[in-house]
C-alpha cells in the first residue's frame, strides 16, 4: 500500500502544475460548499429560531377544519340516503366558548404548557394618525410561558399591562407611524364599533416587519370587552418540550377537540417550501463546482495514466498486481481531494468570516444589520466527504482501465 | 551472492501454441517444446517477427498461451488466477527489456529497490544494503542517486539487470538488452549475464540479433515463423 503511495505521491510531483490546478477545483468547491452552506442554514436557522421563539409550538384556533357533521349523520354514520337541503350555517359569534374544558383537559397532559388568547381587528388612532392593528389579547403570566415575545421589547414588559388600566404593547413601527411613545393614550376602535381609551405601556421590536408594523398586545379580558366576547377565546397556544413533535400532537389534539390544531410547521409551510427551493439551488450549484473538480481529477488521473503506461507495464512485469496498479491512482485521486478539502477548509472558513464581517442594511420581513452565518462542523465534513467520494469516482475509472491494460501490448508498443 | 538450490529443470514449455485472434487470426508461436535448466544461459535468435520476443513474454508469464502448458519449477501456469501469476512474476522471474524501462521519477537505487519493495520480505536497511549491493557490482556505485535521465544508456541498462536481480529470481529473461547499445556496452551487459549465471545459479534467456553476442550463450534456440527450428 506505501509502494503505491509513494508511486502516487511521485507521479504528482512530477506534474505539479496540474495537480495544483486540480487541487483548487477541490479546494474552491469544498470552500463554496462551506461559505454557502453557512449563508444558507444561517438565514434559515434565523428564520426559524425567530418563528419558533416568537410563535407557539401548536395553535389550536376557533376554527374547523371541516364542517361539524349534522346531528342525522352522526346519528346514523352508515346511512347513505341522507340528504340535507337548504342548510344554513349558525349564525353565532366566533371564538372558543368552552375553552375551560380543553384547558382543564391540556393541564392533565405532561410536557404542555399553553396560554389562552383572544385576537381581534382595531383601528388605533391618535390625533389624525390612525393604524389597523390586529391586537392580541393575552395572560401575561401564561403568555411568557409560550412566546419569547417579551425578550424583544424595546421597553416595558408583559406585567405593565397588569398595573396599567387598559395598558397596550405595541410593535414600535406601528408606535412610531402613530406618532405615539411610552406612556401615551389613544383610542383603540374595535370591529364592532366599541371604542376604548388605552395607554402605551411596552413597545416590541422583534426585527419581524409584520410583528413590528401591526401587532398589540393587550390583556384578555379587555380584549373580550372590545370585542364583545366574554368568556370567549380564539386560541389556545401551546408549547411542547421537543417542537418537532408538535406535528403529531397538533393531530391528536384536532381528533379529540374538533378545533383546527396547527403546528408551527404547518403555520410556516410556505417559509419550508421557499427553505427546500433555497436548498435545492445551494447543493446543485454546489454540486456542479463539485463535478467540475471531479472532472479536473479524472482529467490529471488519465493524462498521467496516459503518459505512464510505460510504467504501468514495467510495474505489472514486476510483479505488481492489478490492485496494485488501482491503488497508485486512486492514491493520487485521494492525495488530491484531500488536500483540496484542507484548502478549502481554510478557503470557506475565510469566507464565511468575510461574509460575517460584512455590514449592510436588511429591511422588509427581517430586519437586520449582518448576514447570518451558521458555523457547523458538520459543513466541513459534509463537504470533505462530499469531494472524497466525487474524487474517488473519478479516479476509480481510470485506474480500473490502468489496471487491465495489457503489458505485451505496450511493450510491444514501445519497441 | 549465492547460488540458490533450484530443482531441475526450471522452465519447460510443453507443446505451446499462440495465436493473435482478430479479424485475421494470426499464429505467433506453433508448438513450442522447450526445457531450461538451472544455471543455463540460452539465446534465442532469429528473424523479425519470427516470435522470439511473444516467445519471452510467455516464459514470463505477461502473456497465455493458446494452447499448450508452460511448467516453472515444476508448477503448471495456464490455469493460474492473473494474481498467481503476478506473484510468479516477482519471486522467480526477472525481466531486461531492449528499453532501459526505468521509472524516471526514481533514484536508480530506487529503482532496484521497487522489486524487493514490492515482496515486502526484508527490512527497508536490508533492501537498501542489497539495491547498493547489486548497482555496485554493475560498476554504478557512484550513481545510486542519480535519476534514468542522467545516465548514459549502458548505466540504465545495467540498472534495469541490476533490477531483475532484485529479488534473487530463478529465471532472468532479456528481450534484445543490447539491441540499443554500442559494442562495448553490448560486451559488458553480456559479461553481467554471464556473471549472473556463474555467480547466482539463475537461468538467463536473452533474445538477440547478434549472432556473434549469441554464440557466448550455453545454448542457442532459433525461431523461425514461430517454430523453433534449431
Amino acid at each position: 500500500m506505501f509502494l503505491s503511495l509513494t508511486i502516487a505521491i511521485k507521479h504528482l510531483r512530477h506534474r505539479r502544475r496540474q495537480s495544483l490546478v486540480s487541487v483548487l477545483g477541490v479546494a474552491l468547491g469544498v470552500g463554496f460548499f462551506i461559505a454557502l452552506a453557512a449563508l444558507m442554514q444561517g438565514f434559515q436557522g434565523y428564520i426559524l429560531s425567530t418563528v419558533v421563539d416568537v410563535s407557539p409550538h401548536i395553535r389550536i384556533q376557533d376554527e374547523y377544519r371541516t364542517p361539524r357533521p349534522q346531528p342525522a349523520t352522526l346519528a346514523y354514520p352508515h346511512a347513505t340516503l341522507i340528504n340535507y337541503r337548504g342548510l344554513r350555517p349558525r349564525d353565532e359569534r366566533r371564538g372558543i366558548r368552552e375553552y375551560r374544558e380543553i384547558v382543564e383537559a391540556l393541564k392533565k397532559m405532561r410536557g404542555i404548557t399553553f396560554s389562552t388568547s383572544l385576537s381581534g381587528q382595531a383601528f388605533l388612532r391618535y390625533g389624525t394618525a390612525e393604524v389597523s392593528a390586529s391586537i392580541q389579547g393575552i395572560v401575561p403570566a401564561d403568555e411568557r410561558k409560550i412566546t419569547r415575545i417579551e425578550r424583544d421589547m424595546s421597553s416595558g414588559s408583559f406585567d405593565d399591562l397588569l398595573t396599567a388600566p387598559n395598558g397596550i404593547i405595541l410593535g414600535q413601527t406601528m408606535a412610531r407611524r402613530l406618532g405615539v411613545s411610552m406612556g401615551d393614550s389613544l383610542t383603540a376602535v374595535s370591529s364592532r364599533g366599541l371604542t376604548m381609551r388605552v395607554k402605551v405601556v411596552g413597545m416590541l421590536a422583534t426585527g419581524i416587519a409584520t410583528i413590528d408594523e401591526s401587532m398589540a398586545y393587550m390583556l384578555l379580558k379587555k380584549v373580550q370587552i372590545l370585542e364583545e366576547k366574554p368568556n370567549r377565546i380564539s386560541d389556545i397556544n401551546l408549547r411542547i418540550n421537543n417542537p418537532d413533535d408538535a406535528a403529531a400532537l397538533a393531530l391528536k389534539l384536532e381528533q379529540r377537540f374538533q378545533w383546527k390544531a396547527e403546528s408551527w410547521k404547518e403555520a410556516n409551510s410556505g417559509i419550508f417550501g421557499v427553505f427546500t427551493v433555497q436548498n435545492i439551488v445551494m447543493y446543485s450549484t454546489v454540486s456542479a463546482i463539485m463535478v467540475v473538480a471531479a472532472f479536473g481529477i479524472f482529467n490529471i488521473i488519465s493524462t498521467i495514466i496516459h503518459e505512464k503506461t510505460r510504467d504501468i507495464a514495467i510495474l505489472k512485469s514486476l510483479g505488481f498486481r492489478e490492485k496494485n496498479i488501482r491503488a497508485i491512482f486512486v492514491w493520487q485521486g485521494l492525495i488530491v481531494a484531500m488536500i483540496g478539502v484542507i484548502i478549502g477548509w481554510i478557503l470557506g472558513y475565510g469566507l464565511s468570516s468575510a461574509l460575517a464581517a460584512v455590514r449592510l442594511h436588511i429591511g422588509g420581513m427581517i430586519e437586520s444589520d449582518h448576514l447570518f452565518i451558521l458555523w457547523s462542523f458538520w459543513h466541513y465534513g459534509l463537504a470533505a466527504l462530499f469531494s472524497i467520494t466525487a474524487a474517488l469516482f473519478a479516479a476509480w475509472l481510470p485506474a480500473r482501465k490502468a489496471a487491465s491494460l495489457n503489458p505485451v501490448d505496450i511493450i510491444r508498443g514501445v519497441g | 551472492m549465492q547460488k540458490s538450490p533450484l530443482p531441475s529443470p526450471l522452465l519447460d514449455v510443453k507443446n505451446v501454441t499462440r495465436i493473435l485472434s482478430g479479424v485475421v487470426q494470426t499464429t505467433l508461436l506453433r508448438g513450442i517444446n522447450l526445457s531450461v535448466k538451472c544455471g543455463e544461459f540460452v539465446t534465442i535468435t532469429g528473424p523479425s517477427g519470427g516470435g522470439k520476443s511473444s516467445l519471452l513474454y510467455l516464459l514470463g508469464l505477461l502473456d497465455r498461451p493458446t494452447n499448450g502448458e508452460i511448467f516453472i519449477q515444476g508448477q503448471a501456469t495456464s490455469a493460474c488466477a492473473t494474481t498467481e501469476l503476478a506473484d510468479i512474476r516477482l519471486q522467480k522471474i526477472g525481466f531486461v527489456f531492449q528499453f532501459h524501462f526505468l521509472l524516471e521519477e526514481f533514484t536508480a537505487l530506487e529503482n532496484v529497490m521497487l522489486p524487493m519493495n514490492q515482496l515486502n520480505k526484508s527490512t527497508f536497511e536490508e533492501r537498501q544494503q542489497r539495491a547498493e549491493q547489486l548497482l555496485t557490482t554493475f560498476n554504478l556505485a557512484e550513481h545510486l542517486y542519480k535519476r534514468p535521465d542522467q545516465l548514459s544508456g549502458g548505466q540504465r541498462q545495467r540498472v534495469a539487470i541490476a533490477r531483475a536481480l532484485a529479488n534473487a529470481p530463478a529465471l532472468i529473461l532479456a528481450d534484445e538488452p543490447t539491441g540499443n547499445l554500442d559494442t562495448k556496452n553490448a560486451d559488458i551487459v553480456f559479461k553481467a549475464f554471464r556473471k549472473i549465471v556463474d555467480d547466482t545459479g539463475a537461468s538467463v534467456i536473452v533474445v538477440t540479433h547478434d549472432m556473434e553476442l549469441a554464440k557466448r550463450a550455453d545454448r542457442q534456440i532459433h525461431l523461425v515463423d514461430g517454430q523453433i527450428v534449431s
